[in-house]
């Protein structure tokens, strides 16, 4: 069985973020690293991957800068098998539009039983990735999944939803993504450090992957930003200390004087 | 005018206020069009009356008895054979998981831009100008779909809901779903129980306990519930297993902009921030005067909450008289 996982390299979210001049974000400023919410599909691959008999083959697949191999080397220090890397310049300041064709054509060259997603990313966080891919490849998708099970090609989740607790099934082929809430994510072993140096990563062109340059960059974007604005940062307002209980009262006074009570 | 879809939400034909805050905004930019997928039963007149209350000049209505069991692929289906018909202006959404998903399956389809999140959408000649918040909070965007039919997601409360009465024409249509639309299956479902409190993602009042409460939620509630609020968590409260993770804020929980957000024992982590800062008044309640959170206070209290919300609770209580 083969399950490739799609990982994003991102820059570190606790970093001050900002926009360039051409409106992307300035990624060059800031450390990267595997985005936190790709871990989470990474570890449940490699839980499937223990679990089954047969052999399993876990694929990290990631889009971006040279630099984004970082995030495939972490994936494979905690137990993936193979990491693919499609870098090409013309990527740069696609949207999820674009990085969904560029994902979409690299899965169609390897074999894949399962696709797995984080539930979005930590940086552009639109979250809509997972579903743009799955229909693009023709998958059906369990998506948000809190719990996965893997028996024989079936595929059951448990999705929290607003409403109601589902249970959502599916045969592979399949499109899953999970969510933070699906299980600790390891942190790779020394053993596994070792180990994922000699693992082999592949380098992708656009042009091995059958995308032409004008399918994808932000020129093509299907949607275009028109102004960014920092936020005025708020000013702090009072501070009172909770000195024998007027704490309290005080809270009251400011909740009655913006006519909250 | 050109119609604009707007993809009803709702539960067992209870329409949303998100939808009606979805028709208010699709006035802007061209004719209302409500889009209902559910049941005969659930498309009610009440529901109906609704939609026609907030503007709808169209209802389409579309049975969905045979995908009802099956996971967002038909509903996407569904909205891109609408498009197709009609050539709206824009499909707006509400930003919840499954209409996001629903506007990246549609945006796919139809050959579309997609914009999510926007917190404003305005008209500028044909076409749509969202806002959007970004950087947990720290950035504006202003964007447009330049490509195809402007695929919006809105979140709650990007506009106040505001009566218009429409024409509410009524018209059942009809949808091939294919087969490849039905392969998520939902097998088992079970409602959450209500809370009797208002909506988080909708309400107009947050009061949110972090960690600091010890796992003791009671005082939090009982001040929500004296000011008439949802009850709000920190994904560190959710871990802990005190609260479930359906009322966690933040970047992997919900986005709020209510009002008034109250934050109790909560230290202000940027992934927390990333679901609050636009609120509009921002309270904290912590016992450490260097908790981040303090930086965007409008009020803050210094103080111990096991103290400081039963004695606010019975005051505000006592000043509702
Ligand atoms: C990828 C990722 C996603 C995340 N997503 C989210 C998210 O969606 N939402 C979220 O909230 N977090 C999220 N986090 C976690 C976040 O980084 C913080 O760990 C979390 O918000 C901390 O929760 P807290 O403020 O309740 O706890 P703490 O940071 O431990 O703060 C507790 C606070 O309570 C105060 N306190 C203690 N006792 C009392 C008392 N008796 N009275 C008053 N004050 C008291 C303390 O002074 C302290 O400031 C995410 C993290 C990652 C890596």
């Amino acid at each position: 069985m083969n399950i490739v996982v799609c990982v994003k390299y991102v820059p570190d979210a606790t970093a001050d973020r900002h926009f360039e001049s051409d409106s992307t974000v300035d990624r060059e400023g800031v450390d990267g690293l595997l985005s936190e919410l790709d871990e989470y599909p990474v570890e449940q691959a490699l839980r499937i991957k223990e679990q089954q008999d047969d052999e399993v083959q876990v694929t990290v697949l990631t889009v971006g800068p040279d630099d984004a191999s970082d995030a495939i080397r972490k994936a494979l220090q905690m137990g993936a098998d193979k990491g693919v890397h499609v870098s090409d310049e013309a990527i740069a300041g696609s949207d999820s539009i674009g990085t969904s064709l560029v994902l979409a054509e690299a899965i169609k060259k390897l074999e894949h039983d399962l696709v797995m997603c984080g539930m979005a990313s930590t940086d552009g966080s639109m979250g809509v990735l997972p579903a743009m891919l799955a229909e693009r490849l023709g998958l059906p998708a369990l998506t948000l999944a809190s719990e996965v099970e893997y028996d024989a090609g079936r595929v059951r989740i448990r999705r929290d939803g607003d409403t109601a607790t589902q249970t959502v099934e599916g045969t592979t082929p399949v499109l899953v993504s999970v969510t933070d809430q699906s299980g600790e994510a390891r942190y790779p072993s020394f053993k596994g450090i070792m180990a994922a140096k000699k693992k082999p990563v592949e380098t992708w062109t656009l042009s091995d992957i059958g995308v032409s340059e004008d399918q994808v960059g932000l020129s093509t974007a299907w949607s275009q930003v028109m102004a960014t604005e920092p936020r005025p940062p708020r000013t702090q307002g009072e501070v009172v200390a909770d000195e024998d209980g007027s704490g309290a009262t005080k809270l009251a006074d400011f909740l009655a004087s913006r006519k909250f009570i | 005018m050109r119609e604009v879809l707007v993809l009803v939400d709702h539960v067992d034909g209870a329409v949303s206020k998100p939808t009606t805050e979805l028709l208010t905004i699709a006035r802007r930019l061209g004719e209302p069009a409500a889009v209902f997928i559910g049941s005969a039963e659930d498309a009610d007149d009440t529901a109906l009356k609704t939609l026609k209350t907030f503007g709808a000049e169209k209802i389409y209505t579309v049975e969905d008895a045979d995908f009802r069991q099956f996971l967002v692929a038909p509903k996407a289906e569904v909205l891109a054979q609408l498009v197709q018909q009609v050539s709206p202006v824009a499909v707006l959404v509400a930003s919840g998981a499954e209409g996001k998903e629903i506007a990246g399956r549609l945006a796919i389809k139809t050959g579309s831009g997609l914009i999510t999140d926007a917190v404003d959408v305005q008209g500028d000649g044909d076409s749509a100008v969202t806002t959007q918040s970004v950087f947990a909070g720290s950035y504006t965007v202003r964007a447009k779909v330049t490509t195809g039919t402007s695929i919006i997601t809105v979140k709650p409360n990007a506009a106040t809901p505001e009566q218009a009465e429409g024409a509410g024409a009524q018209q059942a249509v009809q949808v091939e779903i294919s087969e490849g639309a039905k392969g998520a299956r939902i097998t088992a479902s079970e409602p959450r129980r209500s809370s009797g409190r208002p909506d988080l993602s909708e309400a107009a009042i947050v009061v949110a306990g972090g960690r600091g409460t010890g796992g003791k939620f009671e005082s939090i509630e009982e001040f929500a519930d004296a000011l008439g609020g949802a009850v709000g968590a920190s994904r560190a409260v959710v871990d802990a297993g005190w609260y479930p993770h359906s009322y966690q804020i933040g970047q992997t929980g919900k986005t709020v902009s209510p009002q008034l957000y109250i934050a109790a024992g909560i230290s202000g982590a940027i992934q927390h921030r990333a679901g609050m800062q636009t609120s509009k008044t921002i309270v904290a309640i912590n016992k450490d005067e260097e908790a981040p959170l303090f930086e965007l206070v409008d009020f803050g209290v210094v103080g111990d909450l096991h103290s400081v919300l039963p004695a606010a609770t019975e005051e505000v209580n006592k000043r509702k008289g």
